[in-house]
């Protein structure tokens, strides 16, 4: 059967563009609710240093330090972005935008100088080629493996364990980092940690997918996902799933359309926030648009009854309860006046004199203004 | 160096030079009022926007064509944009998630067309290549005029409504106050700052025209006290380190100019944080260490005052060993320094007794007025 | 149920308005020029949640007035909406007889001081220079006379030494004075603050409120939303009680009292009776009020604001 599965080319380049989805979306939840969603474009940019110095001193374009060059640049990159931040010479938005491109443009220097005529080329490490993954194949025992299949299923499994393992304590940091702080959970540790495993993860996707799709990756899903739930585990699953979806949609559309694989899949991830953002049943567009009408009705009526209230004592009372003083008074045109007018009187709140424009309030809707305007009386 | 004066006279050079140097200047002025407002990354999010925005304008004009390029990526641009205002706005995602998932999805959606294009193997695509990755050299004496003409009414812009874009970058609920279309005005700003974006574009490519619009500014912050100063602080960088960029990489064939470019900036910038007064590292550095002398001698100065009024006498030479007990450490570099301050005279050595020190009257007098303060 | 007059007439019945008293009945002028500020029925939403709820409110002109309430009230709200700065969701707003739109040039305007990063590059004499712009009109520069303009209110506030420094080297105090001179210099008729003596050193506030009683003793109208209920009696002589909708309003002897705050506070209000509130001299009726958070089942977003305790003022440096 593993035969059978390597065997299908497409099916592995799938898997692989889905590992790489997952692994990235799984970090990437936390990442997003955390705030911190765009150290995945720095550090996906800066690992390029880490690669390329590790390159110079190894002179293996495929050593296994290259995780280790790409974590250190990684963490570098935000360590150095919010020690500039702090120093309160230059806000935090600008230090992360001066950090990364400087490693980045270090990081290409060095490939124009000395590595020119490797695989490190700045096409191919923003872009990313996925179909070019067999090219690169690992020999284990009767089976030819395309080693980003083998690096990208490692991590996959890494970042889930840790995902599984460290749940709470993730949530927590989160959502709550002083209290985090207070229970003695490192949520800074954590933070660095959650870093640490995302510019591993960039690194494995470099080749798979390039760096700026790498980013989508890690940011798109879990927003989806995010605007579908409210549930964190539902976040962080809803978000591999749907990185998973994009993966199997992206493939078939590119081979159809003969276009970058993974730019194919990336464009899938964003349909899908799209689609989410629109028509997501709590928080989607639509259901705000019609919640907010929904809304505006109701304080529009109380309103209404809350205006009768505050004038029903007084001796201009006859006239500011007239509907056309209302025109006038809350700046209303004529047509919303009489409907909500005719709404309020539908729900028993208030009734329309014998001469069809005097409004009284009846009990139900004078005890709707004295919530608004008493809240604390009680009856 | 005679190759140095060939390159600097040769036209190709000189046309990369003014290209960049225009293109910095923009960057710089335009940068300064992104990184004020705090908007540093929307410059990201529209260099990478623009990718798509290139390829369209490229498809639509059948090859490299300036102005289609620029029309579509700035139509790109600005759609990113607005659909980075309405997911923040209208939708629970905050605004590092908006920004980040149109950067990326847009930029997915420009390699889609970027191979479809190669795959294809249009004409002109090589010219694309080299507007996306920046290659200076590759600016046509065509692009100049382009670039130029943009330049000039990017900058006349500001100059234009200095005072509008001052106000509304300091503090717009005031200039909403004074009945001040604010919305338009930002609009008006953003759309500019999205052109020197996508005019740059070509100096130093997507992904790194975020440091071309940040860094001269960030630089220029650490120098100006006014925004009139910073603004054209900014300029001069961006120009400057454009120009640096550009010289080093003809020089040596084989280096692409957005990296240098770059790092030339962000050298300008670290230079600037380490060595500006006021704000710089180094200057700060050296005032607390003299506000830190200052204190210490302020505190010999008054033990020894009170030693020598113990005595009875104000001109009383108190030993080594005295001060250092009653100052708690070694007080010999502090005495040092106030003897060279003409605040304290060392006497001269006496057999049997260790190193004394006696207050000058200008010493006497510096004591006694830390003493009063000390007691308000 | 009928019986009572309703709390917002009873609260209206006490104030006496005298000389500008309401005259009911539609012969009456529709925009009252003898106020400086007249608003009826305003309703402010910030995203379909009403923040203002049908506003009737009198400010006559040359008073010095304090607009007080718990946080959360739409203070902030009110002025905005005078200025223009937020959209109306039903009501009118007259300034000087005028449509508030129309009338900006008269209006003055003192934002929270934390509204803006103080870390710009700009002096004290920029900022305040900022006030002339709206009288410059489009793209004129400021010129000399601006600066000199700007220079005298710099020193109106006690700030002309610092008109060169960096703001971002400016206390609390005196950024807050740079503001003040900024509308000073927009020689205004009517001047809006808001809490403009928040966060400011006691030396600093007793300037702030000279400075205002000198406007108001010119002929100005200055309206304050202010934070601390203790001083407000001794600082202002007009008073607006507001909790998303007028509590009560008017001459502040008639408006400070115990019943009135109670009921602004949603009852929250904890009163210590009698204790002279230091440097101030004679206590209001009532209160030297520390408030209370708000009990559970309290409903709507009202809750009591935590109204600051005694204040010692420290002696001048």
């Amino acid at each position: 059967m593993l035969a059978a599965f390597l065997d299908n080319v497409d099916l592995v380049l799938m898997t692989i563009g889905a590992l790489v989805g997952v692994a990235a979306s799984l970090l990437g939840a936390f990442l997003v609710l955390r705030g911190s969603s765009l150290y995945s474009d720095a550090i996906s940019h800066s690992i390029l240093l880490g690669i390329v110095v590790v390159y110079l001193i190894s002179g293996d374009v495929h050593s296994p330090y290259q995780v280790v060059g790409a974590a250190l640049a990684g963490l570098a990159t935000v360590y150095l972005s919010e020690l500039l931040g702090a120093s309160r010479r230059v806000k935090q938005d600008a230090a992360m935008g001066l950090v990364f491109p400087a490693l980045f443009a270090l990081a290409v220097l060095l490939i124009n100088l000395f590595a020119r005529d490797v695989h490190l080329d700045e096409h191919a490490v923003l872009l990313g080629e996925l179909a070019f993954a067999w090219l690169d194949v690992v020999t284990i025992g009767p089976y030819d493996v395309p080693r980003s299949l083998i690096t990208m299923g490692v991590i996959t499994l890494v970042n889930a364990l840790f995902v599984t393992l460290f749940f709470k304590e993730l949530k927590l940091a989160v959502f709550d980092p002083g209290l985090a702080e207070a229970l003695g959970l490192r949520p800074r540790l954590l933070f660095y940690v959650l870093l640490f495993l995302t510019s591993v993860t960039a690194v494995g996707a470099f080749d798979a997918v390039g760096a700026i799709l790498f980013i989508a990756f890690v940011i798109v899903p879990p927003a989806a996902a995010y605007l579908l739930t409210d549930r964190l585990w539902a976040v962080v699953a809803g978000g591999a799933f749907l990185a998973v979806a994009a993966s199997i949609a992206g493939y078939h559309a590119a081979m159809w359309l003969d276009v970058s694989i993974g730019g194919m899949m990336a464009t899938v991830c964003g349909l899908s926030l799209v689609a989410a953002f629109l028509a997501s049943p709590r928080y989607g567009l639509v259901a705000r648009l019609v919640r907010h009408r929904r809304q505006r009705a109701e304080a529009q009526i109380l309103l209404l009854l809350v205006h009768l209230y505050n004038h029903e004592q007084e001796t201009t009372a006859a006239q500011e309860s007239d509907l056309a003083a209302l025109q006038h008074h809350l700046r209303w045109p004529a047509r919303l006046g009489r409907a909500v007018v005719a709404r309020a009187q539908q729900q028993g709140l208030l009734t329309v004199g014998p001469d069809g424009q005097r409004l009284h309030l009846t009990d139900k809707g004078r005890d709707a203004a004295r919530q608004v305007l008493e809240p604390w009386r009680r009856g | 160096m005679p190759e140095l004066w060939e390159i600097l006279t040769d036209f190709t050079v000189r046309n990369a030079l003014l290209g960049a140097a225009l293109l910095g200047v923009l960057s710089g002025v335009l940068g300064t009022f992104a990184v004020l407002r705090e908007q540093s990354l929307l410059g990201d999010a529209l260099s990478h926007a623009a990718l798509p925005g290139i390829c369209i304008g490229f498809l639509i004009a059948g090859g490299r064509h300036l102005w289609p390029l620029v029309l579509g990526a700035l139509a790109a641009g600005a759609a990113a944009a607005l659909l980075v205002l309405l997911l923040t706005n209208h939708s629970r995602l905050k605004p590092d998630a908006s920004v980040g998932a149109v950067l990326s999805t847009f930029f997915a959606i420009g390699t889609v067309l970027l191979t479809y294009i190669q795959n294809r193997q249009l004409p002109g695509q090589a010219g694309l290549d080299s507007f996306l990755f920046g290659q200076a050299a590759a600016i046509l004496p065509a692009d100049l005029g382009v670039m130029a003409a943009v330049a000039a009414l990017g900058l006349g812009l500001v100059a234009i409504f200095w005072k509008e874009f001052k106000l509304i970058a300091f503090d717009p609920g005031f200039a909403r106050s004074l009945g001040w279309r604010v919305s338009l005005l930002e609009a008006l700003l953003t759309a500019m700052i999205a052109l020197a974006v996508v005019i740059g574009l070509q100096m130093v490519g997507v992904v790194l025209m975020v440091a071309m619009i940040i860094a001269p500014a960030a630089a220029a912050r650490q120098w100006a006290r006014r925004l009139e100063t910073m603004v054209v602080l900014a300029g001069v960088f961006g120009a400057a380190s454009g120009m640096l960029g550009t010289i080093v990489s003809l020089a040596r064939p084989g280096l692409a100019t957005g990296p240098l470019i770059v790092l030339a900036a962000t050298g300008v910038t670290v230079v600037s944080l380490v060595f500006a007064p006021q704000r710089g590292v180094l200057w700060q550095a050296v005032q607390r260490r003299r506000t830190r002398a200052a204190i210490e001698g302020g505190r010999v100065l008054v033990d020894l005052l009170q030693l020598a009024r113990a005595h009875g006498d104000e001109a009383f030479a108190t030993e080594q060993g005295m001060i250092d007990a009653v100052y708690g450490a070694d007080a010999q570099p502090v005495l040092r320094q106030l003897e060279k301050q003409g605040l304290v005279k060392p006497l001269p050595p006496q057999l049997g007794k260790g190193q004394q020190w006696q207050l000058t009257s200008a010493g006497q007098a510096e004591a006694q007025r830390l003493l009063e303060k000390r007691e308000e | 149920m009928l019986q009572q007059p309703t709390r917002h007439q009873a609260a209206r019945d006490q104030v006496a308005y005298a000389p500008w008293e309401r005259s009911g009945g539609a012969n009456q002028a529709m925009h009252e020029p003898s106020l400086a500020l007249h608003i009826e029925d305003l309703t402010v939403s910030y995203g379909y949640r009403p923040v203002l709820w049908d506003i009737d409110l009198d400010i006559p002109p040359g008073v010095l007035g304090a607009v007080v309430g718990p946080n959360g009230a739409g203070k902030s709200t009110l002025i905005k909406a005078v200025l223009g700065m937020v959209p109306i969701a039903a009501g009118h707003i007259y300034v000087f007889g005028r449509p508030h739109r129309e009338q900006l040039r008269r209006i003055g305007y003192v934002p929270q001081r934390t509204s803006v990063d103080w870390d710009f590059p700009t002096t004290a004499l920029d900022v305040v220079m900022m006030g002339l712009y709206g009288q410059l009109g489009w793209i004129r520069r400021p010129g000399r006379a601006e600066r000199e303009k700007a220079w005298q209110a710099l020193k109106q506030v006690g700030m002309e030494r610092f008109a060169d420094r960096q703001i971002s080297q400016l206390s609390g105090g005196q950024q807050q004075r740079v503001f003040l001179a900024r509308a000073l210099v927009q020689d205004a008729d009517l001047y809006l603050m808001d809490e403009p003596m928040a966060g400011v050193d006691a030396t600093t506030e007793r300037h702030i409120i000279e400075l205002l009683k000198e406007l108001r003793n010119r002929g100005k109208t200055v309206l304050v939303v202010h934070h601390d209920l203790q001083t407000v009696p001794h600082y202002f002589d007009w008073l607006v009680l507001l909790n998303v909708r007028i509590i009560a309003q008017g001459p502040m002897s008639q408006v400070y009292t115990l019943e009135n705050l109670r009921r602004a506070y949603g009852g929250q209000i904890l009163l210590l009776q009698g204790l002279p509130a230091a440097g101030h001299g004679d206590t209001p009726p009532g209160a030297a009020g520390a408030g209370a958070p708000a009990e559970a089942g309290d409903s709507g977003t009202n809750t009591a604001s935590q109204a600051t305790a005694t204040r010692t003022l420290s002696p001048e440096r």
